[in-house]
C-alpha cells in the first residue's frame, strides 16, 4: 500500500508538471505535441549532470540536476517556438518531428558517449544508482518520498498564481483566446507565445527527469518516455486547462500508472491472475475513456493551434 | 521563348514541392553530417557515404541487387504507411495512429498465419480489416466525441502494441521472443513472388507486394483526385461545417477516412511480415517506427501519392543504409536522427514555397519596372492571383 502511494505521488508529479507545461503553452495559443520529446531531452540533461558530476552533495545535486533538465528542455522547446511562431508551421507536424527527434538524438548521443568510454558498450543507457539517492527526502521502511514531489507542489501553486493572479498570466491567456484583441491593446502576441512555449519546455524538461528517476536507477534512452508526454496532454484536457483540476486528474492517472509497477503486491489483484501487460495498458485505456467522456465540451483555448498573423482579421 | 518555359516550370506547384523537399533532405543530411562530425570527425565522411549508398555498399552487382530487393521489400510497407498518413492528412486528420494500425495488422496477419495456418490472402485481408477497425475507432472518437485524433492515436498505438505482444506470445518460438518463421511454420502464408525474385538475384523476400504497393499508390491518387468520394472527403477536410451544409455526411466521412487510412497501414504490415523478411519480437517495448517514418515520407513526397513512392524509397534507403555505418564508432540510429530532422524541416515547406513565390514576384516586379507600367501592373496582379 505504501509503495502504491509512493508511486502514485511520483507519477502524478510527473504528469502534473508536464501537463502544466502543456497548459501554459496552449493558453498562449500554441499546441505543444512535442512534450514527449521535450521530456526525453530534459531527462537527458538531468542524466548527464548525474553522470558527469557524481560527487555533488545532495542539495547541490538536486539543484544541478533540475537546472540541467530545465536547460535542455527549454532549449529544445525553442525548436517548436521558432517553427510555430515565426514560421507559422503546422504545429502537429512540428510536435511529431520533435518527439521523433528527441528520442533519436538522445539515443545517438548517449550511445556515442558510452562507446567513447568503452568501445564494447553499445547500450543507450545511463546509470545513476548512487546519484539518485540525493533526491530522497524521507524514507520509512520501503516507503520513500522524493524531493521532486515537493518541487511539483511548489510548481503547482506558482502556476496557479502566475496564471490567474498576475498581469503576465492574464495576458498570456488572452493571446490564446483572442490574439487580435490582445494585440489591439498593445500586448506582443509573439512574445507571449514564446513565453508560453518556453515555460512548457521548462516544465516538460523537469517532468522528464522526474520520470526517469521515479522507479529505476538507469534509463535506456532508446525507449523515450513511452507516451508519457501524451498521457500528460490527456491529463491536461481532463483537467480542463486549469492547474488545480490538472493536479487532481494527474493523481488519478498517476494511480493507474503506479498500479502497473506494484500490482503484484496486492493479493486481491494478484489473485485475479491477469497478465501484467494488462496493467501496462491500463493508463492508456483509461485516458482514452476519459478523453472520450470529456472532450465533447472541451474548454480549450479558442485560438490554440492557429498561427497568429498580424495582418489577419 | 526558352526562358519563358523555364519560368513557368519554376512557378509550377509540383516543381516548388520538389525543390522544397530537396532542400529539406539537404538540410537533414547536413545536420546529420554535423552530428557525425561531433561524435567522431575521422569517420564522418565514410559513415555518411555508407548511409547514402545503402545496398551499393556491396561491390559485387549481384549482391547489391539482392540487397536492393530487400530495401524494396521494406519500402512497400513504408509506402503504405505513407499513403495512410497522406490520405488522412488530405482530409484534415493527422493519422499518427498509423503505427498502431500497422501493429494490429502485423498481429492479425501473423496470428492467422501461424495459429490457424491460413493462406496468405486471408491473412492479408484480416490485417486490412484489423487496421481499418482501429482507424475507424479513432475516427469515431473524433467525429462523435471530439477527441483529438493525435492523442487518441498515440493511446491506441500503445494499447495495440501491448495487445499484439500478448497475442503473438502464443505463436512464438519457444527459445526466443520472436514469432516462429513463416517459411517453416506455414509457407502458404507467404505472399507469392510470381517469379519476381529472379530479378533480384533470387532474393526470396521479393514478392508481388512491391508492385502492388505502387499500384495502390496510383489507386489512392485516382480516388483522391478523380472520384466523388475523394472530392467529398477533401471538402470535409477543408471545412467540416461547409461540408455538412452542402449535404455531405461529415461524420461518416471522417470515420471512413480513418478506416481507409487504417486499412492501408494494416496492409503495409502484412506486406512486410508475410514476406518472411522479419519476425515479430514479442518483447518489443517501442511502437514500430514504420508509421512514424511514414510521416516523414508523406511530407517529403509533397503530400502526393506518386511523390510518396519516391520519398518512401528514399527514407527506407537511408534507414537501411544506417545499418552499414561503422558500428565501432556510430550507431545505426543515426539514420532515424536524419529522417526526424527531415520531418522537422518539412514543416517549413510552406514557408520555403512562400519564399520562392515571393522571390519570383520580386524578380518579376523588377523586370516589369523597365516595361511600361501597365504591363508590370498586370503581371503583378496575375501573380497575386496565384
Amino acid at each position: 500500500m505504501a509503495l502504491l502511494l509512493q508511486y502514485t505521488l511520483i507519477y502524478a508529479s510527473v504528469l502534473m508538471l508536464v501537463a502544466l507545461g502543456g497548459c501554459f503553452s496552449e493558453h498562449s495559443g500554441v499546441i505543444n505535441l512535442g512534450l514527449e520529446g521535450v521530456m526525453v531531452m530534459g531527462a537527458l540533461g538531468g542524466a548527464l549532470v548525474m553522470k558527469f558530476m557524481p560527487g555533488l552533495p545532495a542539495a547541490g545535486m538536486i539543484v544541478a540536476v533540475v537546472l540541467g533538465a530545465v536547460l535542455f528542455g527549454t532549449v529544445y522547446s525553442l525548436l517548436l517556438a521558432v517553427a510555430a511562431i515565426n514560421f507559422k508551421a503546422d504545429q502537429t507536424l512540428v510536435g511529431t518531428a520533435m518527439n521523433l527527434l528527441g528520442a533519436a538524438a538522445a539515443t545517438v548521443f548517449v550511445k556515442a558517449l558510452n562507446m567513447a568510454e568503452d568501445s564494447s558498450n553499445v547500450s543507450s543507457a545511463i546509470q545513476y544508482i548512487e546519484q539518485k539517492k540525493a533526491f530522497s527526502m524521507l524514507k520509512i521502511g520501503n516507503f520513500e518520498l522524493s524531493w521532486f514531489i515537493v518541487l511539483a507542489a511548489i510548481v503547482l501553486i506558482a502556476s496557479n498564481i502566475l496564471l490567474y493572479r498576475t498581469r503576465f498570466g492574464l495576458r498570456l491567456m488572452a493571446c490564446g483566446e483572442f490574439p487580435q484583441a490582445a494585440d489591439s491593446v498593445g500586448i506582443n502576441v509573439y512574445k507571449m507565445r514564446y513565453a508560453g512555449v518556453l515555460i512548457s519546455g521548462v516544465l516538460g524538461g523537469l517532468g522528464g527527469i522526474v520520470y526517469i528517476t521515479a522507479g529505476v536507477s538507469e534509463w535506456k534512452f532508446e525507449n523515450g518516455v513511452a507516451g508519457f508526454g501524451f498521457l500528460a496532454l490527456a491529463v491536461m484536457i481532463f483537467g480542463q486547462w486549469k492547474p488545480s483540476l490538472i493536479a487532481l486528474s494527474a493523481l488519478l492517472f498517476g494511480l493507474f500508472r503506479a498500479l502497473s509497477n506494484v500490482y503484484s503486491g496486492f493479493s486481491f489483484l494478484a489473485a485475479l491472475n491477469l497478465p501484467g501487460t494488462l496493467y501496462n495498458m491500463l493508463p492508456y485505456i483509461i485516458s482514452l475513456v476519459v478523453l472520450a467522456a470529456f472532450s465533447r465540451n472541451s474548454r480549450a483555448p479558442k485560438a490554440e493551434g492557429i498561427p497568429y498573423d498580424k495582418g489577419q482579421r | 521563348m526558352n526562358t519563358n518555359e523555364k519560368k513557368s516550370l519554376f512557378e509550377r506547384e509540383g516543381f516548388q514541392s520538389l525543390a522544397a523537399s530537396l532542400i529539406c533532405i539537404l538540410l537533414g543530411l547536413l545536420v546529420g553530417f554535423l552530428v557525425l562530425l561531433c561524435i567522431n570527425p575521422a569517420g564522418a565522411g565514410t559513415a555518411m557515404v555508407s548511409i547514402l549508398k545503402n545496398f551499393l555498399y556491396f561491390p559485387r552487382p549481384a549482391i547489391a541487387l539482392e540487397y536492393f530487393g530487400s530495401t524494396l521489400v521494406k519500402t512497400a510497407p513504408l509506402l503504405l504507411c505513407t499513403l495512410s498518413i497522406l490520405f488522412a492528412y488530405k482530409v484534415g486528420l493527422f493519422n499518427i495512429g498509423a503505427s498502431g494500425q500497422y501493429t494490429v495488422g502485423a498481429g492479425l496477419a501473423l496470428y492467422l498465419a501461424l495459429a490457424f495456418r491460413m493462406p496468405w490472402f486471408v491473412c492479408l485481408i484480416a490485417a486490412m480489416i484489423g487496421g481499418a477497425l482501429l482507424g475507424a475507432l479513432a475516427g469515431a472518437l473524433k467525429a462523435y466525441l471530439n477527441v483529438n485524433e493525435v492523442i487518441a492515436g498515440i493511446m491506441l498505438n500503445w494499447i495495440s502494441l501491448y495487445s499484439v505482444n500478448m497475442l503473438l506470445t502464443n505463436v512464438k518460438e519457444s527459445s526466443t521472443t520472436y514469432t516462429s518463421p513463416l517459411r517453416t511454420g506455414n509457407p502458404g502464408a507467404l505472399i507469392p513472388s510470381l517469379g519476381l525474385h529472379h530479378l533480384f538475384s533470387e532474393n526470396r523476400y521479393v514478392t508481388i507486394a512491391i508492385p502492388l504497393a505502387v499500384l495502390i499508390a496510383a489507386a489512392v491518387w485516382v480516388v483522391m483526385e478523380k472520384t466523388r468520394l475523394g472530392y467529398e472527403l477533401k471538402a470535409t477536410g477543408l471545412s467540416r461545417n461547409a461540408a455538412k451544409y452542402a449535404g455531405m455526411r461529415e461524420k461518416r466521412n471522417i470515420i471512413l477516412t480513418m478506416a481507409i487510412a487504417g486499412c492501408l497501414s494494416g496492409l503495409g504490415a502484412a506486406f512486410l511480415y508475410l514476406s518472411g523478411i522479419e519476425q515479430w519480437s514479442c518483447a518489443q517495448t517501442a511502437v514500430p517506427a514504420m508509421g512514424f517514418n511514414g510521416i516523414a515520407a508523406a511530407f517529403l513526397g509533397g503530400l502526393h501519392p506518386i511523390g510518396s513512392v519516391f520519398s518512401s524509397f528514399f527514407i527506407q534507403h537511408i534507414t537501411s543504409g544506417g545499418s552499414y555505418v561503422d558500428k565501432m564508432v556510430y550507431c545505426s540510429q543515426i539514420s532515424d536522427l536524419i529522417s526526424s530532422i527531415i520531418i522537422y524541416f518539412c514543416s517549413f515547406t510552406l514557408f520555403i514555397k512562400h519564399c520562392m513565390k515571393q522571390y519570383r514576384q520580386k524578380r518579376k516586379a523588377s523586370a516589369g519596372a523597365a516595361k511600361p507600367p501597365k504591363q508590370a501592373a498586370a503581371a503583378a496582379s496575375g501573380k497575386g492571383g496565384n
